[in-house]
């Protein structure tokens, strides 16, 4: 019987990282997350059904979530403070599997898509594996977790148990649809920029100069990614954002890669069956089935 | 407390014949097949369970989003999504074995009373099968479902029909969503109904400030949850008024207090349904608490309130 499925969960910290986005650190047993990827989900006081929110990181007692302030439910949570207590389910879902990328990955975000990445990006890191970021945004204002993710460049000690060759490195590119920061447009536009699709964007501009881009010297192609359905070799992708992001992605990147759905809940726990999803393994449940799943699976129709 | 030593409450109730330890039933829909509660609690702890309302074909059900929320409750317009009957016979049923001793709830919906009577004949061979409750209320699903629980000849055709294939105790699930229930819950007794559960969710809309639109792809869904615990408690009452046959009383209830007054209202088991969402662990919290509460309501005998508002 699983244990700690719902838990009281303190407020440790709930803060403004970038325009109406939180983050937020839990103080509860986070053992339950065993996955970057996964959710847990929020009894928010005064509403009936709960909020999904995916982990942005899990480790021991501490669980950070990172939100965006788009209706009630989470304009509540933005106004609660340190010490106040949240009903959580916890443990939820099927997320990344980091075990998939060979050499190095490619991970791609979208707005608050960018939250769940993070665990991943780390996880990926500690088994030695390079990773390009690829954070898409709408304006600069909205730009969040990049220096984080620069941070795993240092975290870890390389060269000792068990390592073998190079440093894993982290690459972070942004994008913003305005072009307020970073690549003008969107993922698939600096995706196409780094990996070397012919297709180019009317503004190619890189947002700082230790980070350009650099072609020559895209993580993963090294390794032994298969070829799209585009010309472009991507190495092992993983990504979560928005539906159209999420297509596009398919489109131009092709199958090889995971991608992390989003759906309107009833429950997260598999009982009501409110977000099933066609796949091209039958129908399956968004919370429990997902909410990642094997890109060549989903999103097939259109 | 007295000094001297009271038994606790019983809280057994018994529908058609059908002993159960406590009147507490997960509703259809909102329980699955039992697999994801058995995970966390031991599902027998339960009177029984109404599993997912399963028709002749594997249904995806309407498209998404299929959610909704409001104040004090929840739209769906999932659409009847279910393996089919083949599957739930040959899988789930097997699995739920495993899980669940006693007898179920088969919720069964149609589109045709061919497809009832086909569904309802071959549920009724199962032997972990109770009780059999026929959905002729489901909101979402157009030409089927609601619009045999509408109309009271179409009621009573469909329960005429189910009655003459099966061998089990009959309960029709009946609509909230029509002007005067008492007159479809009689029409389903005169035809035969072993007993009625009431009620389905209540047909409702949401909109999307910020594009205009749906909320739901169907554009309308089924409203539960606590917002719509009165008027359950309303229509149970009026029912009990009119008809003999048991009640399985539902809508709105997410605590042992609200399992008394549905009963006080004349229901003789009572089932939980979106409450089990938002707290998995609602329905054994219900039956711990059943009967502390009765001590503090001094009853002794959970059967001795069924109904007995009406005689006060
Ligand atoms: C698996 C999963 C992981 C998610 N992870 C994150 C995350 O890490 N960070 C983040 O900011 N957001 C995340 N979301 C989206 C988040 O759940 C919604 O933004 C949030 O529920 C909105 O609640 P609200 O009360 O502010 O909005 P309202 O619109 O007032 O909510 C009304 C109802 O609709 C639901 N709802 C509204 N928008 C969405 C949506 N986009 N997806 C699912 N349900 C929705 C709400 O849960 C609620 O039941 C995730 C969603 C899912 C399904
Ligand atoms: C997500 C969901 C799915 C449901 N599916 C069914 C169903 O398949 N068959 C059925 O008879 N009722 C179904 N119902 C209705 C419930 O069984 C119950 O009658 C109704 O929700 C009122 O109870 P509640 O307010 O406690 O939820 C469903 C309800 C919900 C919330
Ligand atoms: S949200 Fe209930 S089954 Fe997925």
């Amino acid at each position: 019987m699983k244990k700690d499925f719902m838990q009281t969960a303190v407020i440790v910290s709930n803060d403004r990282i970038a325009k109406a986005t939180y983050e937020m650190k839990l103080n509860c047993d986070a053992s339950a997350i065993t996955a970057p990827g996964q959710f847990i989900n929020i009894d928010v006081p005064g509403f009936f059904l709960r909020r999904p929110i995916s982990v942005c990181d899990a480790e021991d007692r501490s669980l950070t979530i990172i939100y965006k302030v788009v209706g009630k439910g989470t304009l509540a949570m933005s106004q609660m403070s340190a010490g106040e207590e949240l009903n959580i389910l916890t443990g939820l879902g099927n997320g990344f599997d980091p075990e998939r990328a060979k050499d190095g990955a490619l991970l791609v975000g979208g707005g608050c898509g960018v939250a769940p990445l993070y665990m991943l990006a780390r996880k990926l890191v500690g088994k030695n594996k390079s990773v390009r970021v690829v954070l898409g945004f709408n304006t600069k204002d909205e730009v969040f977790l990049e220096q984080e993710f620069l941070d795993l460049n240092d975290v870890y000690e390389f060269g000792c148990e068990g390592f073998e060759g190079e440093k894993p490195e982290v690459k972070v590119t942004i994008t913003t649809v305005d072009g307020s920061y970073g690549v003008k447009g969107f993922v698939t536009d600096a995706i196409a920029q780094i990996y070397g699709s012919a297709k180019k964007t009317n503004n190619e501009k890189t947002y700082e100069e230790g980070n350009a881009i650099d072609a020559d010297d895209p993580i993963g192609t090294k390794g032994t990614a298969p070829h799209g359905m585009s010309e472009m070799k991507v190495p092992y992708y993983y990504a979560c954002g928005p539906l159209p992001m999420l297509k596009a992605l398919k489109k131009s990147v092709g199958n090889h890669g995971e991608l992390s759905l989003e759906e309107r809940m009833g429950c997260g726990f598999g009982a009501c069956v409110g977000c099933s999803v066609k796949t091209t393994k039958g129908f399956k449940k968004v919370c429990a089935d997902g909410p990642v799943f094997p890109a060549g699976e989903v999103l097939e129709e259109t | 407390m007295n000094s001297e030593e009271r038994k606790p409450a019983d809280i057994s109730v018994t529908l058609s014949g059908l002993r159960l330890d406590n009147p507490i039933i997960p509703a259809s829909g909102t329980f699955g097949f039992g697999e994801e509660f058995a995970k966390l609690y031991d599902i027998n702890v339960l009177g029984s369970f109404s599993f997912k309302g399963t028709t002749r074909e594997k249904r995806f059900g309407n498209p998404t989003p299929r959610i909704a929320e409001c104040t004090g409750g929840m739209l769906n317009s999932v659409g009847l999504a279910n393996p089919g009957i083949d599957e739930v016979i040959e899988h789930e049923l097997p699995a739920l074995k495993k899980i669940f001793r006693k007898p179920v709830v088969a919720n069964i919906s149609g589109f045709s009373i061919d497809e009832y009577v086909y569904n309802c004949e071959r549920i009724d061979k199962e032997e972990q099968v109770g009780i059999i409750e026929v959905n002729i209320s489901c909101p979402n699903v157009h030409d089927g479902g609601m619009a045999f629980g509408t109309s009271a000849k179409a009621a009573a055709e469909v329960t005429r029909a189910v009655k003459a294939v099966t061998t089990k105790p009959v309960y029709m699930k009946l609509s909230p969503n029509v002007t005067d229930i008492t007159e479809i819950a009689k029409a389903c007794e005169e035809a035969g109904a072993d007993g009625l559960s009431l009620i389905n969710t209540l047909m409702g809309m949401r909109i999307d400030l910020k594009t205009g639109r749906h909320i739901l792809a169907n554009k309308t869904g089924g409203l539960s949850g606590p917002c719509i615990f009165p008027l359950a408690v309303r229509m149970v009452y009026q029912v009990y008024d009119a008809v003999k046959i048991p009640i399985i009383g539902m809508g709105g209830v997410s605590t042992a207090r609200d399992v008394i007054e549905l009963m006080y209202a004349g229901a003789t088991a009572v089932q939980v349904g979106a409450a089990n969402l938002v707290d998995p662990y609602v329905c054994p919290k219900i039956i711990e608490e059943l009967p502390k509460l009765c001590e503090e309501l001094k009853i002794e005998k959970l059967t001795d309130i069924i109904g007995k508002t009406h005689n006060i």
